[in-house]
């Protein structure tokens, strides 16, 4: 089976080519069959690839064929699978066809429903070759592709220009990023001499020892890459705009998977990131700066999805605050759950949306725990793995990593006493993860009806929900094979207390977010509508005016002054040039205007300049 | 008969544009007239496919030569030949003219034999310039390939097109007279007219730096560079289409060959000392044109700024001297003719349909026509260089060759990749999406058949390229060793 891996990238290209040409003139039933089957049957390839995999252990690789070469430049289209990997493309394909078989449904009354399959699948492939590819070159091919692709679908409802803005932002916001990993690129194969990953880390290992300068830039320039993809401080914005998108690509691309190929890419160059522990620690303060900015963003949206817009980039922190601390499977492990519940909460809101005649504001909604019943579970089981409470899946993941960041023992700066603090403000978000997450419950399916739903989820809704409820609750228990990726990590070894802290915080958020938005017994009022409070939701509400902060020293100045000079202004030295030929055209056409007496006085003043000259000179 | 034709290939080539010149003048048919043009052209991409699959990859020096004593007492040949480096631009000049022909079957409604003419006019020229093996030559048809093309402009040209055309004549007069003392220059001393000749005689050292700076500045106003480029936008936006294909697509490439070609073998040490210089250039260039594609209004004008920042990539690859950065700049020499001249063919069909060239006019586009946004969105996201397309490939491999002589030329020139992004999404949000701006823009038609004929060819190529750029990189490798070797020894 492993040598037949290069088809699980292409049954979905295929498709999504195939989807392209025809141009929307097949019958729309096989266009469902297409577009979600060819990700099925990836995803079936997945499975036995894993089932192999589990007895053979070693990575494999293949090579399709070389895509350049020039001198020593010789990338190629090469997979290299390893558990790792194998990971990944499982959350791929298999998040991605439940998202696929939901879509069938979602997108129904679409006018443009193979438009929609081919972008989708179009990004699976993509998506699957960055996660596959065994050099640098490959996965940055991969990381633009779900970049254009994300750029596509969230830009899918072309007419109205918001979703346009929101399109071009994400892509820009995020090739900013990009442009930083491609320097990285640059860098380590100018000094590394391949790009080749495995190689390469090895490369680094011998080359440079820890602490040098050149990894530190190196896996810097690559974290700016991971920061612009996975939505983290200080390029982050797109994301929340990003939800103009139908909702099924907001939970396939930018929950599940295209936002946490930031975490991979650092988790699959972790070799190089070991070598600049300080860029480490960068790593996991970027995560922690950014999962508590979006956890006070969320708590004050209205709108149901881009409160989980801001919860994903939130959770994308804790993968950081993971990666940084070096608790790398925990990480990876996040990224698995999260795929698992946030996918869920997507669809399901999806779903509200849907039988909500397009509402998103969640104080128009209510009561609707009786009348979208498959929704609600959906919803509370959801938001239990995101809120992380006991035994579910994000309980785990959340669980191990913030014991990661407590027991972290740096041996320089700042990461010898930080761990505790790190800890700590971990804790600080997940009681506003709870806080949030409960609210949205509350807010929406409790309380009186505002808004009648006009129809029920079908069975290709409703059975991807399901099973996306199973995966939340029990995902926790999977044993992620990592082992041999990742460097061994100590068994952890705290306090009953932290652990207990660590578990009961969440509860305690739950518990405030029952008072404040079930009971309203708690009198928050008298603060949020006070002038300090009225600001602070305000600037919490803008995403702490981010974006008014680079519209004013980014976008502006350089739109201002490209306007400016639009009529180019180079030219006026040409112009300069133009306009000194024809002086002196006039100048010296003056000499010549047919007027004897000043063609006498000329050539009698001549001749005394000559003669005076002639003199002078001999 | 067939040794007729193999070794005299280049010379057919070179002849059968010509041959069709002069058929086109006994035909009166309207469809006679298209249809024997077309046959030309293609005929002409048949022979240099051929030459292509009988080209020798190991050898890298000058293949398919041709010699004939032409003036003896000066030392003039006509000599021909083809190495790595020419057979790509032979092979894109062979390209784009069947698909100017076609884009040209409506939109030319008056003088069509005229122009047909002249399309093959500028194909011919255009091939004796990538193939000359003597400088006279050389020069004597880079002047030719200047003259249909001013009459295309100023005869089907805009509304502006009489002021554009005297622009860009005065522009390329003023570095065809500096490359003319430049060659003179060298052929005064060295007594022949014999490139190769040329590349291996020692010139006084005080000549050399002026002879250097003439050929530069000749070649840098076509390429063009900044600030040499403020011809090209009016040129670009008032030449009729297949013009601004021809001139964007081939025309320019004169200048890089010219430097690869000239300037790099005969003068290495200048090339080295001039190279910081010529390197900043070229990043202000990439920034530069990328900063002024965003304020565009008119189509045109925005996809003239990006050649010009697309140029700048060309010149950071040629000057970074290495087989990486070469390589790289005469991909991206070929590749910057397929995706600019494919945009100047895609913006020309919504010209023919509502004779504006505005971005306000359209807006919506997707809605009435699919296709064309679909073929228009894959040559802006070639444009700034996506991953799969040929742009890439040659993007790439320019900065991966800079980036051994100074990294903070990678820093910048990706900057302009950043630019290239904004400017092309905004162009397409405010032409394919959102709602029609303009009572026209809402009665549009798809492109028909022949319209997609003349782009799809396009499409393939740059997507083949950027995926297997392994037979175009493998044709010229050779021949680039040897030109970079030549470089090392300095």
């Amino acid at each position: 089976m492993l040598q037949n891996i290069w088809l699980i990238p292409l049954l979905p290209f295929v498709s999504s080519v195939l989807l392209i040409l025809t141009a929307g003139r097949l019958p729309r039933r096989l266009i469902a069959i297409m577009g979600a089957g060819s990700v099925g049957l990836s995803a079936l390839i997945v499975l036995a690839v894993g089932m192999q995999f589990m007895e053979l252990q070693t990575p494999y690789s293949l090579t399709l064929w070389v895509w350049m070469q020039v001198g020593n430049f010789a990338p190629g289209f090469s997979f290299y699978i390893d558990q790792l990997t194998v990971v990944m493309l499982s959350v791929i394909t298999g998040v991605g066809f439940l998202i696929h078989l939901y879509s069938t449904e979602f997108m129904q009354d679409d006018s443009d429903y193979s438009r929609y399959f081919a972008y989708m699948n179009m990004f699976v492939a993509a998506m699957l070759i960055l996660v596959m590819a065994d050099n640098l070159l490959l996965l940055y091919l991969g990381w633009e592709g779900v970049g254009v692709c994300s750029y596509l679908l969230v830009g899918f409802w072309y007419k109205d220009p918001v979703n346009g803005a929101a399109s071009r932002k994400a892509f820009v916001v995020t090739r900013v990023g990009d442009t930083a990993m491609a320097l990285g690129l640059f860098l380590l194969f100018t000094e590394l001499g391949t790009l080749q990953i495995q190689p390469m880390l090895e490369a680094a290992n011998s080359r440079w020892v820890t602490g040098d300068t050149i990894p530190a830039i190196a896996a810097l320039l690559l974290l700016g890459g991971a920061v612009g993809k996975s939505a983290q401080l200080p390029l982050h914005t797109w994301l929340p705009d990003a939800m103009a998108g139908p909702t099924p690509v907001s939970a396939l691309i930018h929950a599940a998977t295209m936002v946490t190929a930031g975490v991979y890419l650092i988790a699959r160059t972790h070799g190089l990131f070991l070598l600049a522990p300080d860029v480490l620690m960068l790593v996991a303060l970027v995560g922690l700066f950014t999962l508590l900015l979006a956890a006070f963003t969320a708590l004050n949206q209205t709108d149901i999805k881009r409160i989980l817009a801001y919860s994903t980039i939130s959770q994308i922190g804790y993968m950081f605050l993971a990666l940084g601390v070096g608790a790398w499977s925990a990480g990876i492990f996040h990224l698995m759950t999260h795929a698992f519940f946030k996918a869920l909460l997507f669809l399901g809101a999806g779903a509200v949306v849907h039988c909500l005649h397009h509402e998103q504001n969640i104080f128009k909604m209510g009561g609707l725990r009786s009348k979208l019943p498959i929704v609600f579970w959906s919803f509370l089981i959801g938001s239990a793995a995101l809120a992380a409470l006991p035994f579910t899946s994000g309980f785990f993941s959340k669980d191990q990593i913030l014991l990661s960041a407590f027991e972290l023992h740096g041996t320089t700066g700042i990461s010898l006493w930080i761990g505790p603090w790190l800890w700590a403000g971990g804790l600080v978000g997940a009681i506003l993860t709870a806080i949030y997450s409960f609210r949205l419950v509350f807010i929406v399916f409790y309380g009186e009806a505002k808004t009648e739903p006009d129809r029920q989820p079908g069975w290709r809704m409703a059975a991807p929900l399901s099973l996306l409820c199973i995966l939340s609750l029990i995902g926790g228990y999977f044993v992620l094979p990592l082992a041999s990726v990742f460097p061994t990590v100590a068994q952890h070894q705290v306090s009953h207390l932290v652990e207990g802290i660590s578990i009961s915080i969440p509860l305690i958020g739950v518990l405030i977010a029952w008072l404040v938005y079930y009971k309203h017994s708690l009198p928050v009022e008298g603060f949020t509508e006070s002038s300090l409070g009225k600001a602070l939701r305000n600037f919490w509400y803008s995403g702490w005016a981010m974006d008014k902060l680079y519209d004013t020293i980014i976008v502006k100045p350089y739109t201002g002054t490209a306007n400016a000079m639009r009529g180019e202004w180079l030219d006026r030295i040409y112009h300069g040039i133009v306009s000194l030929c024809q002086g002196s055209h006039a100048l010296l056409s003056r000499t010549q205007g047919g007027k004897m007496r000043w063609y006498a006085t000329s050539m009698v003043f001549g001749l005394i300049i000559l003669v005076t000259l002639l003199g002078w000179v001999s | 008969m067939s040794s007729l034709f193999a070794d005299h290939i280049l010379s057919w080539m070179i002849a059968v544009p010509f041959i069709g010149m002069v058929a086109l003048m006994f035909l009166r048919e309207r469809s006679w007239v298209l249809y024997t043009a077309l046959g030309t052209t293609l005929i002409n991409a048949a022979l240099a496919f051929y030459l292509w699959m009988s080209f020798d990859l190991i050898e890298n020096g000058q293949q398919f030569v041709e010699r004939v004593e032409w003036m003896p007492t000066f030392g003039i040949q006509y000599a021909v030949g083809v190495d790595g480096i020419s057979l790509l631009l032979v092979l894109l000049t062979a390209f784009l003219p069947p698909l100017c022909i076609l884009s040209s079957w409506e939109s030319i409604t008056t003088r069509l034999k005229a122009f047909m003419m002249l399309i093959l006019l500028v194909e011919g020229a255009m091939l004796v310039v990538f193939t000359a093996l003597d400088a006279f030559l050389f020069f004597m048809m880079w002047e030719v390939t200047m003259i249909p093309m001013y009459f295309m402009i100023v005869l089907w040209g805009g509304p502006n097109r009489v002021a554009a055309g005297l622009k860009y004549v005065i522009y390329s007069l003023t570095g065809s007279l500096l490359l003319l003392m430049g060659i003179l220059g060298l052929s005064l001393q060295a007594g022949t007219f014999d490139i190769q000749a040329l590349s291996q005689f020692s010139y006084s050292p005080n000549s050399e730096f002026w002879i250097f700076i003439a050929l530069f500045l000749g070649f840098a106003i076509k390429l063009p560079m900044l600030p040499f480029h403020t011809w090209l936008p009016d040129a670009h936006s008032e030449a009729p289409t297949a013009g601004s294909v021809l001139l964007a697509g081939v025309l320019l490439k004169m200048g890089g060959y010219g430097l690869i070609r000239f300037c790099l073998p005969i003068f290495p040490e200048m090339a080295h000392s001039f190279a910081p210089f010529v390197l900043w250039l070229s990043v202000a260039g990439i920034l530069y044109g990328g900063y002024m594609a965003l304020a565009q209004t008119d189509l045109k004008r925005l996809v003239a700024y990006s050649s010009v920042s697309h140029m700048g990539f060309v010149t950071l690859g040629i000057f970074s001297f290495n087989n990486e950065g070469v390589e790289g700049a005469i991909l991206q020499m070929v590749t910057h003719g397929l995706t600019t001249g494919a945009m100047f063919l895609i913006v020309g069909q919504l010209y023919d349909r509502t004779h504006s060239r505005s971005i306000a006019d359209y807006g919506g586009l997707q809605q009435r026509m699919p296709r064309f946004v679909a073929i228009l969105s894959l040559f802006a996201v070639a444009s700034f260089g996506l991953p799969t397309t040929s742009n890439f490939i040659g993007e790439f491999l320019i900065l991966v060759g800079v980036s051994y002589q100074n990294f903070a030329f990678v820093v910048f020139a990706m900057g302009g990749i950043v630019l290239g992004a904004a400017y092309m999404l905004w162009m397409l949000q405010r032409v394919a999406f959102g709602e029609p701006r303009t009572e026209a823009a809402r009665k549009l038609t798809d492109l028909d058949f022949r319209e997609m004929l003349t782009v799809t060819p396009l499409a393939i190529a740059i997507i083949a390229i950027g995926v297997y750029p392994g037979p175009l990189l493998e044709a010229m490798d050779s021949s680039v060793t040897f030109v970079v070797e030549r470089l090392a020894e300095v």
